[in-house]
């Protein structure tokens, strides 16, 4: 095999997504559609008539719409920011999944920022937190670190992306709409490939992988203080910062491998998104699960073993009463199982790793919501227990938001590719120099690829 | 916040009777030997300004209010087999919205057995946790040292509730019925009506009472008179018919406060006891009645508020 014939091959595969669209994409988007045409017809309804239509009342007063908050802001941890730390300790297994991680990001932030919006009771006053907006509160801080956060991996999205939009300019002029064209050619600001150029992009690229990394960590953190910095049991821990953070990468990571394992099957990446990736993802999995094990450990433990009284209820509620089969089930179906499949090379099979991530993921959520709810339902003097059941509103403004990441996520590829073809070819030139240096001859083939659909061992 | 005193409404008649109202009451009391020359002062705008300004500092002094609820004297009205009166005073004053109790009589069990009545108002903390985390400042602290919040403000994102620890809070999950005429009512975050859909409630210590020179609704209407409305500045307080030194009349009777521990440092003071002094046994499990809303008791803008401040 050449290079030259691999270059091409990978140019078509990762092309044939923006020129050809099958009748199935058609079907997935109107899916995707009508699921959130549901969800506007559901906030519509609470527009008119209020919040009265969710499950919320003065006890607990947030639910679904808070969960979700944190769950996408969880999800949202890992792309940008583990992008960034595979490009500072220059990785090069990362190069495929560098804009998939990216792009998950960005799409996840987006519904993470309408979640609180939604769950506003009025909505019509947004502007108050800029006018009025104070910086002594939790719920300030997140809209300034998400909104940081947001800017900047749009920022780091868009920089990778520059070279792969001159790219498709050049290939793809004439064979799509004028419009489109028309977007490449602006977002790939007169990129030639100059050496100049891409002095300038990796020193801007440079910059960004290092703010990006403690951005992510302040989102996280300032997440969990709107609950931390409250006299909630369950809440009021100091611990919750990283706790929130290591289950942030966790859920992260799995959305990674899940969104992976999709995209590799229906835009035909088996060459490149290989057995290496996902093992060393699911390495990056284990160790975060092992930590949030830890945390969940340490968290319990400290407030089970003094059993302030009001702990001490929460913990019986959580444990043994009415959470219980949600608390365990996630525990074991969350945490538990996935990180043993993903830790065990016989486990670790492409449609295992497909349902452990996405258990992963149904366990974060599920945790997310123990977090919000339990805690807001104890009574905080001698009243009664607040119950908290969602109403289809919520529920159909939740499924509408995972419509949303995913239409995001569709839309997204379906302009740009989803794998990084100039980094691709940068680092196979790379690879050239180095091997035509001072021993050449020595390996015939690249170390990093090997065009083999599934389980190529190699690396 | 200083809208409400300089409103020209207040300055009239209407104020003055009530004023002297008072004034009379706590002649009757006779209790004047010990704090006669206060209690005008403390009680209204014994300045005789009409200015607002006059009247929250009158006679240059800055109020800090503070309740004190004798639950010697409070048997959660099931003694008289009717719903709490403060509560319903409380419904009546503010137009409450439907499902809120501003002012809640809650039934404790006590793990030694016996059972007593709590009324819950909200606390005006000094070290107010919700006035802490609201991102927009729609609730503050006045200089009196009373929690208010801004309808106009509040986004209604519920942080508030969720940092408060006593669960005063309510929230207008929908449109709140407002009493006929409240449309054109002054809205002030001291007389906070008409309500509004998604803004969240609670206690506001009658703040347009006591600018006015008149007892809390819940302390008037104490059929018991187990609330006090105290002064931290003049170490004094009433309840409308007796007039105590604040601080040994806390100290002699082991007042408390709700979760000391947390530090959020409450403003209601509450002194032990179950109900004895009306009669109301330990073993007496008897639970409060529901309160009525403001529309079953019939309120309207006019009869309360003289003119719908
Ligand atoms: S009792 Fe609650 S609402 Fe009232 S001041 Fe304290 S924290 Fe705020
Ligand atoms: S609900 Fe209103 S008062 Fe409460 S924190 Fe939010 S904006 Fe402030
Ligand atoms: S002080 Fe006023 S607002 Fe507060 S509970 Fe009493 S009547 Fe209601």
């Amino acid at each position: 095999m050449t290079t030259a014939s691999r270059e091409e091959r990978l140019e078509e595969t990762v092309y044939r997504p923006l020129l050809h669209t099958s009748r199935a994409w058609y079907a997935w988007m109107a899916v995707l559609v009508v699921l959130m045409g549901v969800g506007f017809v559901a906030y519509y309804e609470q527009l008119q008539r209020g919040l009265a239509v969710t499950g919320m009342r003065d006890t607990v007063v947030w639910g679904l719409y808070i969960s979700n908050f944190v769950f996408f802001s969880g999800v949202s941890m890992s792309g940008t920011f583990i992008s960034a730390i595979l490009r500072i300790t220059g990785a090069e297994w990362r190069r495929p999944i560098t804009r998939l991680a990216e792009i998950t990001t960005v799409s996840a932030l987006l519904m993470c920022g309408l979640m609180p919006i939604v769950d506003m009771g009025r909505p019509d006053r947004v502007a108050n937190i800029l006018l009025y907006g104070r910086l002594e509160s939790p719920l300030l801080w997140d809209i300034l670190a998400i909104s940081t956060y947001l800017t900047a991996s749009v920022i780091y999205l868009f920089l990778f992306i520059i070279p792969d939009s001159a790219l498709l300019r050049d290939k793809f002029a004439g064979k799509v709409s004028g419009l489109r064209h028309r977007v490449y050619s602006l977002v790939s600001l007169g990129w030639q490939g100059l050496p100049e150029q891409h002095r300038h992009l990796e020193r801007g690229a440079g910059i960004m992988m290092l703010i990006i990394i403690p951005i992510g960590v302040t989102v996280h953190s300032v997440v969990s203080w709107i609950f931390g910095m409250t006299y909630r049991a369950g809440w009021a821990s100091t611990i919750f910062a990283p706790y929130f953070a290591v289950g942030a990468l966790y859920s992260g990571t799995a959305m990674l491998i899940t969104l992976m394992i999709i995209f590799r099957k229906v835009y035909h990446l088996e060459e490149y998104l290989t057995e290496k990736h996902f093992r060393y993802l699911s390495y990056l999995l284990v160790v975060f699960g092992i930590g949030y094990l830890y945390f969940t450990f340490a968290e319990y433990l400290t407030i089970g073993y003094k059993l302030a009284s009001e702990d001490k209820l929460l913990l019986e509620s959580l444990l043994l009463g009415k959470y219980s089969p949600l608390v365990w089930g996630g525990f074991f179906f969350g945490q538990i199982l996935p990180i043993i499949w993903a830790a065990f090379r016989r486990t670790r099979t492409i449609p295992l790793m497909l349902i452990g991530s996405i258990l992963v993921n149904i366990g974060m959520w599920i945790k997310r919501f123990i977090i919000v709810v339990p805690t807001l339902s104890l009574p905080l003097l001698p009243y009664d227990w607040g119950v908290y059941t969602p109403s289809w509103v919520e529920i159909a403004v939740t499924v509408a938001s995972f419509g949303g990441f995913a239409l995001t996520l569709t839309l997204f590829t379906k302009l740009f590719p989803i794998i990084p073809v100039w980094e691709m070819k940068e680092g196979w030139e790379q690879e050239k120099a180095k091997q035509s240096a001072p021993s050449a001859g020595l390996a015939a083939g690249p170390t990093t690829l090997t065009p083999q659909t599934g389980g190529a061992r190699n690396g | 916040m200083d809208s409400d005193t300089s409103d020209p409404n207040q300055s009239g008649e209407a104020g003055k009777i009530s004023r002297r109202r008072l004034l009379a009451l706590i002649g009757v009391a006779g209790a004047a030997a010990v704090a006669a020359p206060l209690v005008p002062s403390m009680m209204g705008k014994s300045t005789g300004t009409a200015s607002g300004e006059a009247g929250k500092k009158a006679g240059g002094v800055l109020r800090q209010w503070t309740l004190v609820i004798d639950l010697r004297k409070c048997e959660g009205c099931v003694t008289q087999d009717k719903p709490p009166a403060c509560t319903e005073a409380c419904n009546t004053e503010h137009f409450v919205p439907a499902g809120q109790q501003w002012l809640r009589v809650m039934n404790v069990k006590s793990e030694a057995g016996h059972t007593y009545y709590l009324p819950r108002p909200c606390m005006q903390c000094e070290n107010p946790p919700c006035v802490k985390v609201c991102p927009v400042g729609a609730t503050y602290r006045t200089e009196e040292g009373v929690t208010l919040i801004n309808h106009e403000r509040c986004i209604g994102c519920r942080m508030c509730m969720a940092a408060c620890p006593y669960g005063a809070r309510s929230f207008n999950w929908n449109q709140p019925q407002n009493p006929p005429g409240a449309t054109f009512a002054k809205y002030s975050p001291e007389f906070p009506v008409p309500h509004r859909q998604g803004t969240v409630e609670k206690c506001m210590l009658c703040a347009h009472r006591t600018a006015d020179g008149k007892l809390p609704a819940c302390a008037e209407k104490c059929p018991m008179k187990a609330i006090y409305l105290g002064d931290l500045t003049e170490d004094i307080a009433t309840n409308g018919t007796d007039i105590v030194k604040l601080s040994t009349f806390l100290g002699e009777n082991s007042a408390y406060r709700l979760k000391e521990e947390l530090g959020t440092r409450p403003r209601v003071w509450y002194i032990p006891g179950h109900g004895q002094e009306y009669g109301h046994h330990v073993g007496d499990e008897r639970a409060t009645q529901n309160p009525r809303s403001w529309q079953e008791l019939g309120a309207t803008l006019d009869k309360t508020h003289e003119g719908g401040k």
